[in-house]
């Protein structure tokens, strides 16, 4: 399901770039609607792809929610890339980006 | 700011501690040096290519991503622009500093040119780490005709 929605994403990208969007925002926004699942994705400037996936039975998460969610992602990813003993491309074994994740998750369960 | 003499300091200090312990004096140890502090500045770019847009909105098409190189970058670096950008809109740009920072301590004319290469990998790398985070293959290398301005020339890879 999560390549399904990279598919979208990619779709999103190449629409962007084509169209004279005056919107160049990386929030890609809700990517599809699936019976039980919620898809959204966000793109970075380095093209690297973050999906989230939410149950669509917590309906209580707002827009601005998931955008601050992405933020604080995006921040961790880039002080992981900033690890002098991390490889891009490796799989992240960061703990403290572990925990970040792990407790965004539990706020939002 | 004073973290500007930081990084020179720093980087003066890099590419004397790797000629200093020079096994192997001839051009095959000088390549081996050139591409270490060449590596290193790829990493380091890489990573400034990932924490300098952050804020930004999206490129839309690569003069955008070497635009923001010349300003962005150089400013977070060594808190100046760059001073020209040229292309020849098929993949090879020339970005020239005329008065580079990492250079215009050690002299301004032709005294010392043999020696500049070895104070422009770093920065070489810096540019090729940064252009690959950001999804541009490229090849960087840098000539100085006088110090203290310099020329990096990008050629874009097409794969």
């Amino acid at each position: 399901m999560v390549h399904t929605s990279l598919d979208v994403v990619d779709e999103k990208i190449s629409a962007m770039g084509k169209a004279l969007v005056d919107q160049r925002e990386l929030y890609l926004g809700l990517l599809y609607p699936t019976e039980d699942y919620k898809v959204y994705g966000y793109v970075t400037n380095s093209k690297v792809k973050f999906v989230m996936v939410v149950d669509s039975s917590n309906t209580a998460l707002r827009d601005n929610e998931i955008r601050s969610m992405f933020r604080k992602l995006h921040n961790s990813y880039t002080d992981v890339m900033c690890n002098p003993f991390y490889n891009p491309g490796d799989r992240i074994h960061s703990r403290a980006f572990d925990s970040m994740v792990t407790s965004m998750m539990i706020q939002v369960c | 700011m004073a973290d500007a003499a930081l990084f020179e300091f720093l980087h003066t200090e890099m590419v004397a501690e790797l000629w200093a312990h020079h096994s192997d004096p001839g051009p095959g140890g000088q390549k081996m040096s050139l591409s270490v502090l060449e590596g290193m500045g790829f990493r380091v770019g890489q990573a400034l290519g990932e924490r300098l847009p952050q804020e930004t909105l999206a490129f839309r098409e690569e003069l955008d991503i070497l635009k923001f190189l010349c300003k962005d970058l150089w400013v977070a670096v060594f808190q100046k622009q760059m001073d020209s950008l040229r292309t020849n809109h098929q993949g090879t740009y020339v970005l020239q500093d005329n008065s580079f920072p990492l250079l215009i301590r050690m002299a301004a004319g032709l005294q010392y040119l043999e020696e500049a290469p070895k104070f422009l990998a770093f920065t070489c790398g810096l540019l090729r780490g940064a252009l690959s985070t950001l999804g541009i293959k490229s090849l960087v290398t840098a000539s100085v005709a006088s110090l203290p301005t310099c020329k990096f020339q990008v050629v874009i890879q097409k794969t």
